[in-house]
């Protein structure tokens, strides 16, 4: 893949927004190069992090790009919310802990599916998640 | 309205998702589908996932929980027609949905509810 890095940003204010982005992550996932297991993974996790910035954050936006890491095809994808932030984020990624509906796999799933994975959160100021994928799975680095 | 069709084929209602629901749609069909069952006295429910390329844990949980709750009502719920992707994914997820039966295809699917011989649900003449 020799195209320059492609970035997409899509809005998340509503449910269908949780729609946008999981199709502009297989959008990625596909320009990447990526197994249909691999696309599949990325879609899910893109799919959580968006609804995590949708129910806990109350919206943001989600930052999708493909790079060429040295020659392995990378998507990165960033979400970004404004919402009241995680106080604790080690209990927060544990299995199991929500403070919704959901069943608290959200953030630990998505950490899983990806190859990387980053947060930050500032409580009052919001969170920022960031995961990437590469079509040849990083090992030990 | 969900715009999830459900039929009911002797008993078993079928539930073909036809495309990629809102997690909105996903709580309506969840309400619409445990009416059914109360309705129309359904022993089983399948629910064909084969059309969706992602399932997330959303819609896990809400499969799971449409199983758990038929199963309260006498009614057993089957999972076709998972793609081998959406599975693995899923696992990885970290749920392996324990208690969800599940069936390769609608065939399958329905001759695991098949009625039983047993005296489950007999009607008092």
């Amino acid at each position: 893949m020799t195209r320059a890095p492609s970035t997409s940003t899509v809005a998340i204010h509503d449910e269908y927004d949780i729609v946008h982005v999981r199709h502009a992550a297989r959008e990625a996932a596909s320009t990447a190069g990526f197994s249909l297991v691999q696309q599949t993974k990325l879609v899910t996790a893109a799919s959580e992090l968006a609804r995590n910035a949708l129910v806990y954050g109350g919206g943001g936006q989600a930052e999708i790009a493909v790079e060429d890491l040295g020659g392995n095809p990378t998507v990165r994808m960033t979400f970004t919310d404004k919402g009241p932030g995680i106080p604790d984020i080690e209990a927060a990624m544990a299995d199991g802990f929500t403070t919704g509906s959901g069943l608290g796999l959200g953030l630990g799933g998505a950490k899983r599916l990806a190859d990387q994975f980053r947060i930050e959160s500032v409580p009052g100021r919001g969170t920022k998640v960031e995961i990437s994928m590469s079509v040849r799975r990083s090992s030990g680095s | 309205m969900a715009g999830v069709p459900i039929v009911n084929l002797n008993g078993v209602l079928l539930v073909t998702i036809q495309e990629e629901l809102l997690d909105q749609s996903v709580s309506e069909f969840e309400s619409e589908l445990t009416e059914k069952v109360v309705e129309t006295r359904a022993r089983g429910v399948l629910i064909d996932v084969s059309v969706l390329d992602v399932i997330d844990s959303f819609l896990a949980r809400t499969l799971h929980d449409i199983a758990a709750i038929t199963s309260l009502m006498a009614a057993r719920t089957v999972v076709v027609g998972m793609r081998p992707a959406v599975a693995i994914t899923l696992v990885e997820l970290g749920l392996t949905l324990p208690g969800l039966l599940t069936a390769l295809s609608v065939e399958e699917g329905l001759s695991l509810l098949a009625p039983s011989p047993g005296p489950r649900r007999t009607a008092l003449r």
